[in-house]
């Protein structure tokens, strides 16, 4: 005699399954910025490499950016770095970093050796700025539009496969090439 | 002559708490008890389990500098924790808070237990009725046991 309601606990077991295999796919870790669509929080700083110059939000008007988060004490950091190099080289978006919690004795050395791929280095010596962009994991790349708005953020290294496959399709999207 | 005594006495207060291993000294309790409560209640981003009075981690250090400079300027709990808020998200509350988007996961627990209530008051019903009718037919049950 089949009774229809035996399979019901095999019913509600597939639907937890499906439901855990669902949340596989998510990264726990992961928390989503608050800042997208939002403006940059605005900071008054100075540049890295010529302290005597004054940047703020105002740096980022008028073009897109890719806004790198970096340090000199973050091996990911190092990873990603040949890859910046390259979008430096090839791409047609301006390289801003923010040496993040750092000091420019440390730095200095590094990018001497293994290039810069900035345009300009803005100092946040006591991660304040960080903060302020919500940075949590260093190395974070943001894409900040012509008006300020910071429009999508990256949080871990760059790689040429999440470039072409995340970052790249982003900006063709906002019609960036 | 009383105010070099007034100073040398914070001076002794101020190095016997540097002493006493208090990294984020003040000189008013309501303060120095404001910023325990949000240090605990405030998650560590990089742990994300721990609360960032407990982590070391540097960015947990960066965020208790940052509410430590923000208790010291006479901010309010809420203005401090809205300000972690809007740059990390609701994430960073270790309990969350009583709203809109959060009403099922604190009714959660009282919804199941009440849905399992009822589903053990159905069972218990549906059981006592079938003792009923085993009751109504006692001759077939002794046909049954004959065997």
């Amino acid at each position: 005699m089949a009774n229809a309601k035996v399979f019901l606990p095999l019913i509600a077991f597939m639907a937890l399954v499906g439901l855990l295999v669902w949340g596989l796919k998510h990264d726990p870790h992961a928390i989503p910025s608050q800042l997208v669509g939002k403006p940059l929080p605005h900071f008054e700083a100075s540049r890295l490499l010529k302290p005597q110059q004054q940047v703020t939000q105002q740096l980022f008007k008028g073009h897109y950016s890719l806004l790198n988060v970096f340090a000199s004490w973050c091996a990911a950091c190092r990873l990603e770095h040949p890859v910046l190099m390259d979008i430096a080289r090839r791409h047609q978006i301006a390289l801003v970093g923010l040496n993040y919690n750092d000091r420019q004795a440390d730095v200095l050395p590094w990018l001497r050796t293994a290039g810069n791929p900035y345009q300009v280095i803005i100092a946040d010596s006591d991660g304040r700025l960080g903060i302020d962009l919500g940075v949590y994991g260093t190395p974070e790349s943001f894409i900040i539009g012509p008006d300020g708005r910071i429009l999508y953020r990256h949080v871990g290294a760059l790689s040429m496969k999440i470039w072409r496959q995340q970052i790249r399709p982003k900006l063709k999207q906002l019609g960036v090439a | 002559m009383i105010r070099a005594v007034v100073l040398l006495i914070m001076s002794v207060v101020l190095v016997m708490s540097t002493l006493a291993g208090e990294r984020y000294p003040f000189t008013k309790q309501q303060q120095r008890q404001q910023f325990l409560q949000l240090t605990q209640q405030l998650r560590c981003l990089v742990c994300q389990n721990e609360s960032l009075d407990a982590s070391n981690a540097p960015l947990a250090q960066d965020l208790k500098q940052q509410v430590y400079r923000m208790v010291r300027q006479g901010k309010s709990s809420v203005q401090i924790k809205q300000f972690m808020v809007a740059r990390y998200g609701d994430f960073v509350l270790l309990k969350p808070q009583w709203q809109a988007s959060t009403w099922l996961l604190w009714l959660m627990p009282l919804l199941l237990m009440l849905i399992a209530g009822m589903l053990i008051c159905g069972i218990q019903r549906r059981q006592r009725a079938r003792r009923h009718n085993n009751a109504l037919q006692p001759h077939q049950a002794n046909e049954r046991t004959i065997e």
